[in-house]
């Protein structure tokens, strides 16, 4: 696979896309938020600092999910009233891309999938199932969640966005369902827990006295 | 690319933090790497925001109790089913049943790669608690997860009494919430109910000793009291066992038996019937019978007598003698036989035969001698006597069969009492419980 590589428009260090379809990146100097364009690189923000964030994953940590091996290229960071969690965008080594969420230290995978008649955000309440691959899935939480931060690629532009209104869904098998109202259509994400030891993870972060 | 780049800097290793509590400024310490939402000065007793840099005060609470001392320090390190986990944080939650106060205590576990788990701990019974993936599916009273059944227990009030250290959501002393309890042991099933929100656990039951083992601590542990709800249960878990044990014995003993019946040889020997007349038993008694072969290799020998006695009895005095070598065996058999009726109606007692089985008795040639002992009130009798050579004996497989029926009816027996101990402290006290051990027969 060829990485395009440009220059950040802010500060000109190399920029390289290691995911051919990656829309986004931060440079990794001067933290400003690139959109790519038919012609060039964009200036689209600044990342504020993150806060300290205890997630042991980080870009370029690399993995197993279902016999495929992927690496950590992006991520975003949410934040709710109870804390918050990581959407780790993997590049998988068939050319798709998936997101490895951590949140609290529970592991899942999902993968981005389309489905008609999603329902609208203000119709969905706890409780209530739905069917999407044969498979059934029941609301469990909806969560108002904060869009705090970005890192590396990712599919899609995310530079504008602050509030995101999450639906978890849940099932009998360790599967689940999110619905992301963070854009005017719905997006749904089918995912399922996974273990941190089946991830086969490397190039993970150290903690002082662990 | 520009000259003034800066070099790429890799963010600092996280590392545990130690800050100081704004109200008494005793030093506190933050060891899940900015997960906790909330931090308990252990001085003060001050419920502190850990995300917020300058710890702003969230709660204060009064200790009630000054004897709640976590049983494992918090920051020990142990390793669980193999993974390292620090305790960091410390609760102890009560709930009221029927007017009575349980008080239970709650060790959070931190791992950096595995995140959290839970230790619970309620009069010395210990469980190894996670956050459940899969929802469980209702059905009646019991709750069936990861396909098995789980029976419900107890659904109660938890209240929580006193916190420590840190944790990744919002603590507070006074906080309600509806607990309640599925069983399948060694697991417990757990939803807690609070505000809108349900979570679910799995916990699986642990042992004091495991636990010292597993954080290296000083002494014993305390003495677990009384049967906790999923506390596993050697007998119960064996029960269907050993009825499946019992019964397959049981059907090898019955083809033992079918068997050795078939080909015992049952082959007639003698065979006579004798008279007994008081006026002409004068002087001695005892006479000796023909003489009969025994052939073949050691085996059993039957004697049966039978004589037509009504409301009588006779007794005979036998040795069996063999011709050759002088060895004689001596046995004496009784037959009666009595019939009545009374104010439980009618009753009998005894038979009119008798049947005797010597076992082990060498080939050779044989006579029996006999000697009659006759109820004064009967005044002549006659008696048969047959000898049969090979005879299965089938008393010995009742013995097999009772010293197979009664550690299983023992162990069944344990398995109920433990059960019903065990149910006893549920929401569902024994009345319509089974073991589990009359159903499996």
């Amino acid at each position: 696979m060829t990485q395009p590589v440009s220059n950040c428009p802010n500060c000109g260090a190399k920029i390289v896309f290691r995911w051919s379809s990656s829309v986004q990146t931060v440079c990794e100097y001067c933290k400003s938020i690139l959109v790519r364009t038919d012609v060039d690189l964009k200036k689209v923000g600044q990342v504020a600092d993150l806060p300290p964030d205890s997630s042991p994953i980080q870009v370029n940590t690399e993995g197993l999910y279902r016999n495929k091996s992927f690496v950590v290229i992006g991520r975003i960071l949410y934040e709710y009233d109870q804390g918050g969690w990581n959407e780790w965008h993997l590049m998988m080594n068939d050319g798709t891309s998936a997101w490895l969420s951590d949140a609290q230290n529970e592991y899942a995978v999902s993968l981005s999938t389309k489905a008609q008649n999603l329902p609208a955000a203000s119709q969905v309440h706890v409780g209530q199932q739905f069917t999407w691959n044969n498979q059934c899935y029941t609301v469990s939480v909806i969560t108002p969640a904060h869009y705090r931060g970005v890192e590396g690629e990712l599919p899609f532009p995310y530079w504008d966005k602050t509030n995101v209104t999450f639906v978890d869904l849940r099932t009998e098998t360790g599967k689940f369902a999110t619905l992301d109202y963070s854009d005017a259509e719905p997006a749904l994400y089918l995912g399922e827990f996974i273990e941190f030891d089946d991830l086969k993870l490397k190039n993970l972060r150290t903690f002082e006295g662990w | 690319m520009s000259a003034g780049t800066p070099p790429l800097s890799t963010p600092p290793k996280p590392q545990a933090k130690g800050l100081n509590c704004p109200k008494c400024g005793a030093a506190i310490t933050l060891r899940s790497f900015g997960q906790a939402e909330t931090v308990v000065c252990g001085s003060c007793r001050c419920i502190l925001d850990a995300k917020d840099p300058n710890l702003a005060i969230l709660q204060q609470f009064e200790l009630k109790t000054s004897d709640v001392k976590p049983l494992i320090p918090l920051g020990a390190r142990g390793k669980l089913r193999g993974t390292d986990y620090d305790v960091i944080g410390f609760q102890r939650r009560s709930a009221k049943v029927e007017g009575v106060t349980y008080a239970w205590h709650e060790y959070l576990l931190f791992n950096p790669y595995k995140g959290f788990r839970y230790l619970s701990e309620y009069n010395g019974h210990w469980n190894d608690i996670g956050m459940c993936k899969q929802l469980p599916v209702f059905d009646g009273g019991s709750a069936n997860y990861l396909g098995e059944f789980y029976k419900h227990f107890q659904t109660s009030d938890a209240n929580t009494d006193f916190v420590l250290g840190e944790f990744p959501w919002q603590v507070r002393v006074g906080e309600h919430a509806v607990v309640t309890d599925y069983v399948h042991p060694p697991r417990v099933l757990s939803s807690e109910k609070l505000d809108q929100e349900v979570t679910w656990s799995i916990g699986e039951y642990m042992y004091g000793k495991e636990i010292w083992e597993a954080f290296r601590l000083p002494g014993t542990p305390p003495e677990a009291e009384g049967i906790y709800e999923n506390q596993p249960s050697a007998v119960t878990t064996n029960v269907k066992e050993i009825w499946a044990a019992f019964a397959i014995f049981a059907i090898l003993l019955f083809a033992l038996m079918m068997g050795f019946e078939m080909f015992a040889r049952k082959e007639p020997v003698f065979e006579e019937t004798y008279h007994w007349d008081r006026a002409e038993a004068k002087g001695e008694p005892s006479f000796v019978t023909d003489g009969f072969d025994l052939n073949g290799r050691p085996s059993t020998v039957q004697v049966k007598t039978s004589a037509p006695v009504d409301n009588h009895w006779i007794y005979l005095n036998y040795a069996l003698i063999n011709d050759d070598t002088g060895e004689a065996w001596d046995f004496g058999r009784e037959v009666s036989y009595y019939h009545g009726y009374d104010s439980d109606g009618s009753w009998t007692e005894g038979k009119q035969e008798d049947t005797v089985i010597i076992p082990s008795v060498p080939p050779g040639h044989y006579y029996m001698r006999i000697e009659p002992e006759v109820d004064p009130s009967l005044p002549s009798t006659s008696y048969r006597i047959r000898v049969t050579r090979g005879v299965h004996p089938m008393g010995i497989y009742g013995l097999a069969f009772l010293a197979l029926l009664i550690p299983a009816l023992l162990i069944s027996w344990r398995a109920y009492s433990f059960e019903r101990s065990r149910w006893s402290e549920s929401d569902h006290p024994p009345i319509q419980i089974s073991s589990g051990s009359e159903d499996d027969d």
